[in-house]
């Protein structure tokens, strides 16, 4: 057969050096969107040998003067209705870049398509009329390109020959939307007065144009930036699925933050199992070496078998994102039927998927408005902030710490119907099934803290059979009473007594255990109490579960007294009869106590008395904001 | 009004550092080359589709692009390709074009499909000649369909090669009779797809539609794989795209590597399907092609 086999040889001429940023063009219907881009081709050259004189023709036998939009009105609706029903794409260069030109529709009825374009982009030219001025459509696509985290906008007031070339309403547009676009947070690169029919402005400076001083179009395009791969930040590999097509096991995703390499530490949320990277497999060649960064679409395999489901988050041990089934999403809506509280809706995060519930709907308003009438759902085309209840725990992140994890797709009837930023997680609020609605207290939290002069917390004590967490939570339990506190006592033992006697020593069970515990300490301290939990709680992952679902107000205290003390004291009996063999899943006398990395505190009860760990622990619990420094002035919260 | 706080969780919910300080720095990873991103974005797509369709298979129309395609999917899977490759054949491909599916559909251990098309009077008399022979490929894709029950198919459409397909998405629902509803196409963003075809209809998925004509070639030498020589030069002309014998014609052409390509693309005003006869016939024959589903 003479199939060719292409040799190896030098690299590319294509320039693939030269980097490639992609330029969604937003605004009004009408502002010249499609015009602008077409002129762009012509100026620089990128338009194929005869199409212009095909475009010319087709103008001609519809009878219509020459478009430069039916460069990129290709389809045969648009040309004949003369607007942009779908995004396309189209490539030229500038002196130092490749650029795709997203050209999007300026029609409120294909917002959809415009979103679809922008989502693309790495920069936008932000579009204006200079007769017309801002119109609703400006300003609902300059809110979009916020939501879909497009940073960098350049502006162009377009059709100045319409407006005489006036520098005074070029100065009045650029100054409106200047001031509005800041109140997005968003800066122009720059604001661009041109005529996109003529040409001024667009790759050169005119004289029609000569009192102005800034760049032109294809300049200001050429210092946008591509996107970069947030390598940085913390490793996010979202499993997207897993292959088991000979004997290794691998869990395939792409890289959205961070790296990872080979003998990494991962934990994989929102379960928060641990385990380590044994290999990163690949084709043609496999294992790869080497550090694996944002971008890459890899597949790893794990030095242990776990469950993995396609959505979960491989993240490292010490930067994992929160665990949640209450989050709140700021949101652009593109379904008919407006989105109201009680809504039920399909979340993806990323390949996670997950049924979920509109418990609140806040600031639901048209971006196209200036004045915001607040309304109680969020219509078509409209944006708004939202809490949903999944009813599965899905791991993400606020979109401010990982712009990649950080957002979400809605789903009605098995099509994307909205999407947006999700803005806080709520790690410690629980699922709330649809129809049981959640009692809250009567009081205030604040009302709570002022009598108890502290704030609710989980306080964790750990460490092996005997060490003295028991001793020191009673202790640390009379004193925070004797100062007016509210502290309750969990301990381990007791609960197993009752609440937990369905449970065994399994490590299921004994996660399990943990589970409730943290639960119900969880559940007191957001009513302003301070739970001290006294539980062995051996396991390093059942203890990080309890940390997600406390959350913020989790303190763990290691009880570090050496084993052979606890084994001396044996107050129970435990270790003899266990070092008999009488006794099955001790913790104590193997090596399966793990302990904490991380704790707040280390506590060794062998070389202190009660009173003065007690005094450490207090102390702690006021540098970490629990109980209040000072006595305050109790007057002024009442 | 305050929609734009960008602060996340004003009521303290959220009070950890950031995660940007939270690890160390200095541990940076070789950065991705265009290539190294086209490729990982398609595999990307070869995972989502292979993950939520539930039967799939590649059109493998032997050229260049289905070609890169079926390699990209060896990378996404490991090695092979877990669904079927379709050649829907209308029987007038080259000799080299059969040649060569013979020899790699073995070497590639494919689950090759060949499919023929029907008769010639079964299609659309009102279409100009090239458009009509192209139409009986959808017929023939129509009849694969019913047969196997796909949901979804693989093609290997650019963005770059024709007006109509710039606006594709990359996962496109198609209606019941396999057409392409242009006025409303579903919204896609962030990599997120609409997978879910209504009962009988399938998808079409589009792995390689953010690439170029240069991208496929730059990436076909990058990663050595085989190509059917009719695309290098001889006698002055080469095939840039590789359709049927009777209605595909040769461009003018010395380049008769990968890079003497790569460098004629460079300079080239001569758009890529200049050689298909079918996109030239009337302004919007591809058009409705497309809309018929035509690829
Ligand atoms: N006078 C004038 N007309 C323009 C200019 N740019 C665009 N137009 C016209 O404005 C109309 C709308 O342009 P188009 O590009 O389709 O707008 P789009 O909806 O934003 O894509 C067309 O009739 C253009 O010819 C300009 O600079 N000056
Ligand atoms: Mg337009």
């Amino acid at each position: 057969m003479n199939m060719i086999v292409t040799p190896a040889s030098p690299a590319t001429p294509n320039g693939t050096t030269r980097p490639q940023v992609r330029i969604v063009i937003v605004g009004h219907v009408d502002h010249g969107k499609s015009t602008l881009v077409g002129r762009l081709l012509h100026e620089t050259g990128s338009l194929p040998d005869g199409k212009l004189e095909m475009l010319k023709a087709v103008s001609a036998r519809r009878g219509m003067p020459f478009e430069w939009s039916f460069l990129l009105d290709a389809l045969q609706t648009e040309r004949d209705q003369g607007i942009t029903i779908d995004t396309t794409q189209i490539r030229f260069r500038t002196n130092s870049r490749d650029i795709v030109l997203i050209d999007a529709p300026g029609h409120a009825e294909f917002l959809r398509n415009m979103i679809t374009g922008a989502s693309q982009a790495d920069g936008a030219v932000l579009i204006i009329d200079a007769l017309e001025g801002v119109r609703d459509q400006t300003r609902r696509h300059g809110y979009l390109l916020h939501l879909l985290g497009v940073k960098q906008v350049a502006v162009v007031v377009n059709k100045m020959d319409r407006v005489d070339f006036s520098a005074d309403r070029f100065n009045e547009i650029s100054d409106e939307i200047s001031a509005h676009l800041q109140g997005l947070g968003v800066k122009p690169t720059a604001v661009i007065p041109i005529s996109a029919r003529d040409g001024d402005g667009v790759a050169e400076r005119t004289d029609r144009i000569g009192w102005y001083k800034g760049p032109t179009v294809v300049e200001a395009l050429d210092q946008l930036e591509p996107a970069r791969p947030l390598e940085a930040l913390a490793l996010r590999l979202p499993v997207q699925a897993i292959y088991k097509f000979d004997d290794r096991r691998i869990v395939a995703g792409r890289i959205e933050s961070g790296s990872l390499i080979a003998g990494d530490e991962v934990v994989i949320m929102p379960a928060g199992k641990i385990a380590k990277i044994k290999t990163v497999e690949s084709w043609p060649v496999t294992p790869v070496a080497g550090r694996q960064g944002a971008g890459r679409s890899v597949g790893i395999t794990l030095d242990r078998e776990l469950f993995i489901e396609r959505g979960d988050i491989i993240a490292h041990t010490n930067a994992a994102p929160r665990e949640t089934r209450r989050l709140r999403a700021r949101i652009f809506w593109l379904h008919d039927k407006p989105l109201a509280k009680g809504d039920q809706l399909l979340v993806r995060c990323g390949p996670k998927e997950s049924r979920a519930t509109v418990v609140a709907i806040e600031k639901a308003v048209d971006p196209g408005e200036l004045s915001s009438v607040e309304n109680k759902a969020i219509g078509r085309n409209h944006v708004g902030e939202i809490d949903i209840s999944l009813s599965n725990p899905i791991a993400t992140d606020p979109y401010t710490e990982n712009p990649r994890t950080g957002r979400l797709v809605i789903e009605v009837s098995g099509r994307i119907a909205g999407g947006g930023l999700v803005l806080s997680v709520d790690a410690g609020q629980r699922a709330v099934p649809v129809d049981i609605v959640p009692v809250e207290s009567a009081l205030r939290l604040d009302e709570r803290s002022a009598r108890y002069r502290h704030n609710g917390a989980v306080v964790w004590l750990t460490g092996l059979p005997a060490s003295g967490k028991s001793t020191l939570a009673k202790a640390l339990e009379r004193r925070l009473f004797t100062n007016g506190g509210s502290p309750i006592l969990l301990d381990g033992d007791t609960v197993r007594a009752g609440l937990n006697s369905d449970l065994g020593f399994s490590a299921a069970d004994r996660s399990e255990n943990i589970r409730r515990l943290a639960e119900v300490a969880t559940h007191l301290a957001r009513n302003g109490h301070i739970a001290i939990v006294a539980a062995v709680s051996p396991a390093r992952e059942d203890r990080a579960a309890a940390r997600r679902i406390a959350d913020t107000a989790f303190r763990e205290i290691h009880v570090a007294t050496p084993a052979g003390i606890c084994e001396e004291r044996d107050p129970k009996g435990h270790y003899k009869k266990a070092r008999a063999g009488a006794l099955a899943s001790f913790t104590g006398i193997g090596n399966d106590y793990e302990t904490p990395q991380a704790a707040e505190l280390v506590i060794d009860t062998s070389t202190r008395t009660v009173a003065d760990a007690a005094d450490e622990i207090e102390r702690m619990l006021k540098t970490t904001g629990v109980l209040f420094d000072e006595l305050v002035d109790l007057a002024a919260n009442i | 009004m305050h929609l734009l706080r960008t602060d996340s969780g004003a009521d303290g919910r959220d009070s950890r550092p950031p995660v940007s300080e939270q690890i160390p720095l200095g541990l940076t990873a070789p950065s991705m080359d265009h290539l190294d991103q086209l490729e990982a974005q398609s595999i990307y797509i070869f995972r989502e589709a292979f993950g939520r369709l539930k039967k799939i298979a590649l059109l493998w129309s032997l050229g260049k692009d289905s070609n890169v395609m079926i390699w990209l999917a060896r990378k996404a899977f490991f090695g092979r390709l877990p669904f079927p490759a379709l050649h829907v054949d209308t029987g007038k491909k080259f000799p080299e074009m059969y040649r060569f599916r013979d020899h790699y559909g073995k070497e590639w251990d494919l689950d090759l499909r060949v499919e023929p098309c029907p008769p010639i009077d079964a299609v659309d008399a009102t279409l100009p000649p090239a458009a009509r022979s192209a139409a009986r490929k959808t017929e023939g894709l129509k009849m694969a369909l019913g047969k196997f029950g796909f949901d979804g198919l693989i093609a290997g459409i650019r963005r770059d090669e024709e007006a109509t397909r710039a606006k594709e998405r990359v996962f496109s629902p198609r209606g019941l009779e396999g057409n392409w509803d242009v006025r409303d196409q579903p919204p896609e963003f962030w990599d997120h797809f609409n997978a879910s075809p209504p009962q009988g209809a399938h998808l079409r998925i589009h792995p390689i539609l953010h690439w170029t004509e240069s991208d496929i070639w730059a990436y076909t030498k990058r990663e050595n794989i085989p190509i059917i020589p009719l695309y290098l030069s001889q006698n002055g002309k080469r095939y840039r795209s590789l359709g049927d014998q009777d209605i595909t014609n040769p461009v003018a052409s010395t380049a008769s590597n990968i890079d003497e390509i790569l460098i004629e693309l460079e300079q080239t005003k001569v758009p890529e399907r200049a050689g298909r006869a079918l996109d030239h016939e009337t302004e919007d024959a591809f058009e409705r092609l497309r809309v018929a589903g035509y690829l």
